[in-house]
């Protein structure tokens, strides 16, 4: 640091890693939007489809209607939350399974759309030019107050009602959970979640693309998961942040990234259920 | 004495078997109710009737006068149900006190923002809930492992857990599912003043065991189950006396016998 | 034109129903969804374009090795990816996440090795004549893959009706404690099932690389919407409703794409999916149990 200030290295640190610590941010929320389907016993793999909704969403509106930043990202969060009320209507009344079929059906069919629907999506070649508005404040303020969320509601009676479908559905029932809205309300705010992470995504690399959405970063956002964990909402957090920034830091993996992630599903799953991070949160004062 | 629980010819097939056949069941306010049978003779499956966990084929099941045959098993929670399980199903990673909490989820009125911004009637409302939590694991003594982990239990404190954790949504309605499986005598002597402590909270008691002793010392009134059907019902000791309850119990070639000796 | 539209859907149909058959297999047996079912498709695939370029090997020797190899490797994923779970009785999700993760893992695996540009089987392969039955143009491929597709099927049902593993499969998908109590050899006949759909889904890929001639590692997952798509229409675990749904999707996407726009046709299978599970989630047929939660 000879010579410089720390502001100024500061500065400069930011310059080299910007799109790496966007990217952090981003994930961070990607990571709690699967955490809060997870956390009620559920799986969705659309989370990438989510995200793609509000970043096109987000882009255009902010491209073709040049509306105002602030009024963006609520739209960009609203317009996967009526999707995945569409696709949760019939799903969540069903077995698991249909859920996660649905949900990576739906990543498959809107890349394809993206990809079609030139006029409005810019096909194969995306949007770009989109101005750079989600500032790096913006993004870990949303993503401080999204943890600080889980974290609260983990605390009260909602939290405990999650944490008993995860354990036994029945039983929460009995418990008097009223299942249905419980599932569809965490498929809901995470799918918002994940729309939020997709508006700030188009906004901060001022270019998305119709594969950026699809089949690799749906199972990618399940490896931050399951990697951290989901019995804190900090744990799955870390999972995106240590899978985020390992294949910059070792530079030679980062061919096999996708392969890594891949891997790290297979191993949490038949291994380490509770991910690195096993703690819990305590749900009684 | 009124009604609190009225079945009426509940029927529940699986394929190929009628595990519930036709079963009418009258549960007065305020009693101790008791279903016996062999195993398999659909105790469990009616309680899961009972309780909403399993669709029922045909029939019709009200509460306190209130239709409840098609209500999803959270309603029958608000209205008064409450129930534990055979083979012991908790929430085994909770704490003990977190356990009995999840049971109050019916009884606890912030809403989803309250909680969210931490407002202090929140606040106040989860500290009575975990001092109404901790006064009931007094109650089925188990104050001292109140930060333990449900699943480290022994397996007697994990049925009076499962006991508290029903009681604490201040049911109208408790179906208990073989309490006292797996108990020694003295646990099992404890159950029983327990549940007569619970009784005396106005809480009618519903209450399927094995232990003959003990369902006779306990219960104002008895169904009898057998391969699905209701083959007797009465007081206790009217139960115990009837031929065919001891035939089901004991096979046909015993009950002549005894029938016989009984005659001489 | 129309004519000549029905019996290019029908074509296309025939692909989707054959890649679906070996997927519901899976889930009609062995009661899960396993996504490396894409991956078997894309290694059939890539087997034959191999021994026809390096060895060139006509379609009669490419088609059943490529199906074969494909089968050898759906027994090997399953026996690394599910033994462990099967055997601790873990719940659904838990598998569908674990083949999830293979299944990425092993395509990308695939496209760092040999990339992901396009490629096509060597010139001249198959016969691209085409027969003309009055104004209904049918090409070989196209004949080749209905006739496989005829085949597979025909063969499929007389194993499990006729034979002694058929009987052995359809008792493991009653019930697999059952069948153990039986005397039925559980493992065997898992590896079976699997090396049956592996089988199916790589000669899918063989079949439906040949009609679009475009091969790439990804394209087993690109199939993947459309076999969602089929074995919900039909059914999770129906075999008849995965053929029929499978034709009715393929007829229904060529007539949205002559009659409304080649964009909507793929927008085809996925509003049909939704739409199912909407009003009709027992799949066309019903036979199979939608198992509510
Ligand atoms: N979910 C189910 N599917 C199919 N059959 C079932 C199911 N649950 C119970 N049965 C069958 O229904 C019958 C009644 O079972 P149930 O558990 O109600 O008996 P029980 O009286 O509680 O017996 P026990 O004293 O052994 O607990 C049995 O034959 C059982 O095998
Ligand atoms: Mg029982």
């Amino acid at each position: 640091m000879d010579g410089m200030t720390m502001a100024e290295w500061l500065d400069d640190f930011l310059f080299t890693y910007e799109t790496l610590i966007h990217a952090l941010g981003v994930h961070g929320l990607l990571a709690l939007s699967m955490y809060c389907v997870m956390a009620v016993g559920q799986l969705s793999l659309g989370q990438a489809a989510f995200m793609g909704i509000g970043a096109y969403t987000g882009a255009l509106l902010t491209l073709n209607l040049g509306l105002p930043f602030w009024l963006v990202l609520p739209l960009s969060a609203l317009a996967p939350a009526v999707v995945a009320l569409v696709i949760g209507g019939p799903t969540l009344r069903l077995s698991g399974v249909y859920l996660a079929i649905s949900t990576i059906a739906l990543g498959e069919v809107l890349r394809v759309l993206y990809i079609n629907a030139e006029w409005l999506t810019g096909g194969a070649l995306g949007l770009s030019g989109i101005p750079r508005k989600a500032d790096l404040w913006l993004i870990y303020l949303l993503l401080f107050l999204a943890v600080l969320g889980f974290w609260a509601v983990g605390r009260s009676k909602i939290g405990r009602a999650m944490e008993a479908m995860r354990e036994d559905e029945a039983v929460a029932g009995v418990m008097g959970v009223n299942l249905p809205v419980y599932k569809m309300g965490a498929l809901v705010v995470s799918a918002m979640l994940a729309g939020l992470a997709g508006c700030l995504t188009a906004h901060s690399n001022s270019f998305i693309g119709p594969n950026e959405f699809g089949f690799e970063m749906a199972v990618t956002i399940l490896s931050f998961a399951l990697l951290g964990g989901i019995g804190t909402p900090i744990a799955p957090v870390i999972g995106a942040l240590v899978l985020t920034s390992l294949p910059e830091i070792l530079r030679p993996l980062q061919d096999f990234r996708l392969v890594i992630n891949g891997l790290i599903i297979v191993v949490a799953v038949l291994f380490l259920p509770r991910g690195v991070i096993p703690f819990r949160l305590r749900r009684a004062p | 004495m009124t009604t609190l629980l009225s079945a009426s010819r509940l029927t529940k097939q699986f394929t190929g078997l009628l595990a519930v056949n036709e079963v009418d069941v009258e549960v007065s306010a305020g009693s101790v109710h008791g279903i016996i049978g062999p195993n398999g003779a659909g105790k469990t499956t009616l309680f899961n009737l009972i309780s909403g966990l399993l669709p029922l084929t045909s029939g019709t099941l009200t509460l306190d006068g209130r239709d409840v045959t098609s209500a999803p098993p959270y309603q029958r929670t608000r209205l008064g149900v409450a129930r534990t399980f055979q083979n012991i199903r908790m929430f085994s990673d909770m704490t003990v006190v977190e356990n009995v909490m999840t049971g109050m989820h019916t009884r606890l009125k912030s809403s989803g923002v309250a909680s969210l911004l931490r407002l202090p009637g929140f606040r106040r409302e989860e500290r009575a809930a975990r001092d109404k939590a901790m006064e009931l694991l007094a109650f089925v003594s188990l104050a001292d492992k109140a930060r333990v982990r449900s699943g480290d239990l022994s397996y007697g404190d994990q049925r009076r857990l499962e006991i508290a954790r029903a009681l604490a949504g201040d049911p109208r309605l408790l179906l208990l599912d073989e309490p006292a499986a797996g108990m020694n005598p003295t646990e099992t002597r404890d159950l029983g003043t327990l549940l007569r402590q619970v009784a005396k909270r106005d809480i009618t008691l519903l209450l399927v065991e094995h232990n003959m002793g003990f369902v006779m010392d306990l219960c104002d009134r008895i169904t009898v189950l057998n391969f699905g059907r209701k083959i007797a019902e009465g007081g206790p000791r009217e139960v115990r006396d009837n031929p065919a309850v001891i035939e089901a119990y004991l096979g046909t070639k015993v009950a002549a016998r005894l029938a016989k000796a009984h005659g001489a | 034109m129309l004519s000549q539209q029905l019996v290019n859907g029908l074509v296309l149909g025939s692909t989707y129903a054959l890649f679906a058959l070996g997927f519901t297999l899976i889930f009609g047996v062995l009661r899960v969804i396993n996504l490396t079912y894409g991956f078997y498709f894309t290694i059939g695939a890539f087997v034959a374009l191999t021994v026809a370029r390096e060895f060139g090997a006509n379609i009669w020797v490419a088609l059943p090795v490529g199906a074969l190899s494909a089968g050898v490797v759906a027994v090997v994923a399953d026996w690394v990816l599910l033994t462990r779970l099967r055997r601790a009785k873990a719940g659904e999700l838990s598998s569908l996440m674990v083949t999830l993760g293979a299944v990425l893992a092993l395509y990308s695996l695939m496209a760092v090795f040999i990339g992901t540009d396009i490629q096509r089987f060597p010139f001249g392969f198959v016969d691209n004549t085409a027969i003309e039955f009055g104004s209904i143009r049918i090409s070989l491929v196209q004949m080749l893959i209905v006739g496989t597709t005829f085949v597979l099927v025909a063969v499929l049902f007389l194993l499990l009706q006729r034979t002694k593993l058929g009987l052995m499969i359809r008792a493991l998908a009653e019930n697999e404690d059952a069948a153990r109590l039986m005397g039925i050899n559980v493992g065997l006949t898992v590896a079976a099932v699997s090396f049956l759909s592996g089988t199916l889904g790589g000669a899918a890929g063989v079949l439906i690389g040949l009609n679009f001639n475009a091969i790439q590692p990804f394209m087993g997952e690109h199939m993947m919407l459309r076999g969602f798509a089929v074995i919900i229409i039909g059914g999770l675990g129906d075999i008849r409703g995965a053929l029929i749904a499978g034709v009715l999707l393929g007829v229904l996407e060529v007539l949205t794409a002559g009659y409304i726009s080649s964009n909507a046709k793929e927008a085809v299978a996925f509003t049909i999916l939704v739409l199912t599970l909407w009003f009709r989630p027992v799949g066309l047929f019903g036979r199979a149990q939608a198992k509510r939660a």
